[in-house]
């Protein structure tokens, strides 16, 4: 693939309006697949499991599409695509349908997908998405609906493991009928030269509201959560909107603003030489940083969508919608603000947690009882390095609630700082709970003082001059005792409280 | 006379994935004709005052518990498979060299 | 001693089994060998069960010797249409596609029989996934009727029919999409069940349109299709559409019927618009007859219109066109069955275009391109979406007529067994052959086909169809155990009694069979046969 004429940016949008669209697959985390039993790789805690389970070993009849076989709809799934539906600001469904998409495809084990055509679970809502600088957009939602994945396709004997110039392709079905929930946007308007930045906030933002659900891990990089960007520029003053492209294989938040830039600038170089869009969809490479053209398929618009006869409509009763509604967690948005004015952070001390995406583990982690400032130095300090040292996301490390314990540990003055950061790495490493990995590996502060008063009589025996120069008011001389006894005691001390002793000490 | 052309029939032959003949697609253009014709007269009574019918008997709301079931081993999905390799369906390259 | 365990009927063969006069390895081995006697003529069977049936023959007698309850039917022989999918036993729907294919698993309905300790015979003959009235559709080659090896059987179903009439199985199963059962039983003097939509589960049958399949019972009389729906009938959460709710026993209902004669006060709807015109005389003849009898036994006779059945036939080859074009589009040559791949080799899409055209009959291909069509950009409104309309109008016509009446009647097809190659030229018209059971799919009420004599012009049987409101089986099975004692009574034995001796194997006469690609021959096949009895 040649690489592309582009414009510079802020000329594309002195002359074009950019206008976006996204469509965001969650592969929803139920225990089984959307319309069979078998077990579902993006199920939540499938990380050692199911995700590397041996190829077509997750799969009942149905998932390969066996002659006979039927679908029976995923009762979570239902309740999951509703809870994520109404977290959407959407309206419920009263009736809603399943419909057959028809098309052929190795990986598409019936040759149709089970979707949802004219009755989505949900349609209509918006979501309030901030940018970098605090500015609040708000994002028009067309519909959310339910469906499910397909298979993997793995093309062998070519030089890249690219499609182009393989030889042949291997298919695992594990991943066929994970659910799905499409969420589709309307054609998002005047984002203008922040078009990139807020494609990068709105996946984002649905990335965060589909966690605090509890619906999805949404792991970008497993492809629990996958977005297609849809970009169309049409020259300043005209009302008709330009020919769209789609965006697909943007696989991080980085990739979909880097993404978004570039098909601006491309289409931008194209209409500014004269030239017309294709409509057409493309892929992101990440490597490189370009889109290149997809297949362009015969019959891709012509799915032939009909309801699907084997699955009967899914009319949720008030009761349940009402239910889930109760029950949802506040929005991003209002969270952030909460979390802004309620914790006491700082614009700037904000910013670093938004940048770190872990505003929904703080906020968890305060839930579950620790401290708004305890809570942010952790996850931003040493859970964050050790993260950035193993490139992944810090979130993926350790939970809220272990984090929420380590701190009480460190609160009740049982850990040290020193101790604790010992632990989280045993949490981490998969040795339990704060507790389990404190006593597991003896960690517990020396908290009887009986055994730290014998320390320090030690230590004074052997620095004898210290008390005085403390009543002599040079209190920091009290340092050199104190690290004696942190180093006869292997660390377990704790260091305030040999502290306070010492100057009880000296004032007795 | 409903007319069908050969592209036509051959339109739906590619969106069905199926080589007809030239031969078939002949006798095919023939035959939807005369079938068209003949099923066509539904629209006659489908008046927009009309709901339709997916399901003959009318059920709602059957879902299943989010529980694991019946699963095929490896050995049981592959038993049909023309082709397998390494645990997998194997199947010949889907782009083509001109692609 | 063989020959009488064949004619005996399956509740029959059951007491005996039950009695101890009979070992289940005798009476399967009598079946076996009336198969291995006739079916080089008749060609019910695709597969034959063989020593797997024995086998299990001889757990099931040695289960009833250690003190087992085996059920009510435990050892009875049965045959399986080609259509359900059975774990140890290939499952094709006759078809190329699927050759060889042993499913990893076992349909419901077989699950079912199964652990009602029935003896799986072999898997029997059909046209191509269930298209067509004939088995002429079948890549393995057509079955044909007991009664004359010159005529079809019936389809789809026609192996399941054949095999029952010619007393190779004392029962089997089958599944009615849009007569594949009744109209089989039609013209093979058998009794044929297509229960209301739901009341048998679809899992593992291999579906032709899924809003209009069902399996049922195919059997030489009404109890012992009663006695099989009981077995394979009720809830199975693997099928959505399978209705959950509790079933009365049909074998009780069709006992109550056999018993009690009487029928005073029930009200009985001949559908005004499933007859006259286009139906053969003796099919007239034996129709009007039995409505005589039926009102000598007290009943109330009314004749009901449904205006809207003109269009089912319609409405039916656009809605199971479409629904199969989706439901077949599975086959292509990844996960399982044939796969061709085009002269030096091809891409995916190609293998996959090469096998499907390899792999379907001319019918399979026809109604997927329809059905495809039908489904297409810019028709879906015209064409689908009218289809389904008209499906509700066809259900306010049962509403309304079963406002009047407990029960509609017509007779099952319009005319006795057709000659082999009569409507494969024209495909129209072997479609328009299903006008009377097609509207009992579209509505998803039940449907029961039962023999009531042979018409005079040319001996060949005649079916009664017996449809009731939706949910209501137990009805047809109580009425029509009536009316089988009734005629029975009049006749002094069964219909079957009087089939001829069937050839051991086929002869085939010269006569010129038409290939299914010339050009329709508008009429064909459609007048009555005229040949005298």
């Amino acid at each position: 693939m040649a690489a592309e004429k582009l414009l510079d940016f802020d000329v594309a949008l002195e002359k074009f309006e950019p206008v976006l669209g996204f469509e965001v697959h969650i592969e929803l985390g139920t225990v089984t697949k959307m319309f069979s039993p078998a077990p579902n790789p993006a199920a939540f805690g499938a990380e050692s499991g199911a995700q590397s389970a041996a190829p077509n070993t997750l799969i009942a009849t149905v998932d390969l599409g066996l002659p006979g076989s039927l679908p029976v709809v995923n009762e979570q799934a239902v309740r999951y695509s509703i809870s994520l539906g109404l977290a959407l600001g959407c309206s419920i469904a009263a009736t809603s349908r399943f419909a057959r998409k028809n098309y052929f495809y190795p990986d598409l084990a019936k040759n149709y997908q089970i979707s949802q055509s004219d009755e989505p679970i949900a349609f209509e809502g918006e979501v309030e998405v901030e940018l970098d600088d605090g500015t609040v957009f708000t994002v028009p939602i067309e519909r959310a609906h339910m469906e499910e994945d397909a298979g993997k396709l793995t093309h062998m004997g070519g030089s890249t493991g690219r499609i182009q110039g393989a030889e042949y392709s291997l298919v695992d079905y594990n991943r066929a009928g994970v659910p799905l929930v499409e969420i589709v946007t309307k054609p998002i308007y005047g984002a203008e030269k922040r078009a990139p930045e807020l494609a990068r906030a709105y996946v984002a933002t649905i990335r965060d509201i589909v966690r605090s659900l509890g619906v999805s891990e949404a792991r970008m990089e497993r492809g629990n959560l996958r977005c297609d960007a849809n970009v169309s520029l049409r020259p300043r003053g005209q009302e008709k909107l330009g020919t769209r492209t789609e965006t697909k294989n943007v696989n991080s938040l980085r990739s979909v603003e880097r993404a978004v830039r570039y098909e601006i600038q491309r289409q931008a170089a194209i209409l500014d030489a004269g030239g017309s869009i294709l409509q057409e969809t493309r892929h992101w490479h990440e490597d490189t940083g370009v889109t290149s053209p997809g297949r362009v398929k015969s019959d891709a618009d012509d799915y032939r969508y009909f309801p699907e006869p084997d699955l009967v409509p899914i009319v949720p009763s008030r009761e349940l919608v009402a239910e889930l509604r109760a029950a949802l967690p506040e929005s991003p948005a209002a969270f952030r603000r909460r979390l802004k004015a309620e914790y006491g952070f700082t614009d700037s001390e904000f910013q670093d947690l938004v940048n770190a995406n872990l505003l929904v583990e703080l906020g968890q982690t305060v839930s579950a009882g620790a401290a708004p400032a305890q809570a942010r130095k952790w996850w931003l300090g040493e859970i964050l390095r050790i993260a950035n040292s193993r490139g992944v996301e810090a979130g993926t490390l350790i939970s809220p609630f272990d984090v929420s314990e380590l701190i009480a540990l460190v609160e009740s003055g049982e850990l040290t700082d020193r101790l604790a950061r010992q632990v989280l790495e045993g949490v981490i490493a998969g040795e339990g709970t704060p507790d389990e990995v404190v006593k597991a590996r003896g960690l517990a502060v020396v908290s009887d003082d009986t055994a730290l008063i014998a320390a320090i009589d030690e230590a004074l025996a052997a620095q004898p001059d210290v008390l005085d120069k403390i009543r002599d008011g040079k209190v920091q001389a009290a340092g050199a005792v104190i690290g004696a006894v942190m180093k006869a005691m292997k660390g377990t001390a704790d260091a305030a409280r040999v502290r306070e002793l010492i100057l009880e000490r000296a004032q007795a | 006379m409903s007319d069908f052309s050969r592209e036509q029939v051959q339109h739906l032959a590619a969106l069905s994935r199926i080589a007809l003949t030239p031969d078939e697609v002949d006798h095919l253009a023939t035959e939807l004709a005369s079938i068209v014709d003949n099923v066509r007269k539904v629209s006659e009574v489908a008046t927009a005052d009309v709901p339709a019918t997916s399901h003959p008997i009318p059920l709602q709301n059957v879902l299943r518990p989010d529980v694991v079931g019946d699963v095929l081993t490896n050995e049981q999905a592959l038993s049909g498979a023309p082709d397998a390799a390494d645990g997998r369906f194997r199947v010949s390259a889907i782009l083509g060299e001109e692609q | 001693m063989g020959d009488d365990l064949t004619r005996l009927t399956a509740s029959a063969l059951a007491d005996k089994l039950a009695a101890g006069e009979v070992s289940s390895v005798e009476a399967t081995s009598a079946h076996l060998d009336r198969i291995a006697e006739i079916d080089g003529g008749v060609h019910a069977f695709l597969h034959i069960a063989g020593d797997a049936a024995l086998k299990r023959a001889s757990e099931v007698d040695q289960l009833r010797a250690d003190g087992h309850d085996v059920g009510p039917l435990g050892g009875v022989p049965i045959a399986i249409k080609d259509v359900l999918c059975t774990y140890d036993m290939p499952s094709t729907a006759a078809s190329r596609i699927l050759e060889g294919w042993i499913p990893p698993y076992d349909a419901t309905v077989v699950a079912r029989l199964r652990s009602a300790n029935l003896i799986p015979l072999g898997k029997t003959n059909m046209d191509e996934f269930a298209m067509g009235s004939s088995t002429e559709y079948s890549a393995y080659g057509p079955t044909r009727n007991p009664w004359d090896l010159d005529r079809i059987p019936g389809g789809s179903g026609g192996g399941s029919a054949a095999a029952v009439a010619s007393f190779e199985a004392p029962f089997a199963l089958g599944s009615d999409t849009g007569g594949s059962i009744r109209q089989p039983a039609a013209v093979t003097g058998t009794v044929g069940v297509k229960p209301t939509y739901g009341g048998v589960s679809r899992y593992g049958a291999i579906a032709l349109a899924s809003s209009l399949d069902q399996v049922g019972p195919v059997s030489r009389t009404v109890l012992d299709a009663a006695l099989l729906h009981d077995i394979i009938g009720g809830h199975d959460p693997r099928d959505s559409t399978s209705l959950d709710q509790l079933w009365p026993s049909f074998a009780d209902a069709a006992r109550a019927g056999a018993e009690n004669l009487a029928l005073s006060g029930v009200r009985i709807g001949v559908v005004k618009e499933l007859g006259g015109a286009g139906f053969q005389a003796g099919v007239t003849q034996r129709f009007t007859e039995t409505l005589r009898l039926l009102e000598q036994a007290g009943a109330e006779i009314v004749e009901v219109s449904a205006p809207h059945f003109e269009y089912a036939i319609a409405a039916y080859y656009l809605i199971l066109p479409a629904e199969a074009s989706s439901n077949l589009a599975r086959f292509d040559s990844v996960r399982f069955g044939l796969r061709v791949t085009p002269e030096g080799g091809g891409t995916v899409e190609q293998v996959m275009a090469a096998t499907r055209e390899a792999g379907f009959g001319p019918e399979v291909k026809r109604r997927i391109i329809l059905g495809t069509y039908a489904l297409s950009a810019g028709y879906y409104d015209a064409y689908y979406g009218s289809a389904q309309k008209v499906r509700t109008l066809i259900q306010r016509d049962f509403d309304a007529a079963f406002e009047q009446v407990d029960l509609l009647l017509s007779p099952s097809a319009p005319t006795t067994a057709f000659k082999f190659g009569e409507k494969t030229a024209d495909p129209l018209s072997m479609y328009l052959n299903d006008i009377t059971t097609i509207p009992a799919n579209l509505a998803g009420v039940p449907g029961m086909g039962l023999p009531i004599g042979l018409a005079p012009e040319d001996g060949l049987p005649v079916g009664l169809q017996i449809m009731a409101p939706a949910r209501e089986d137990a009805r047809l099975y109580r009425f029509g155990a009536t009316l089988e004692a009734l005629l029975e009574d009049a006749w002094g034995h069964p219909l079957l009694d009087l089939l001829p001796t069937v050839p051991h194997s086929y002869e085939p006469k010269p006569v010129g069979r038409v290939p299914a690609h010339l050009a329709p021959q508008p009429g064909a096949g459609t007048e009555p046969d005229g040949g005298a009895l």
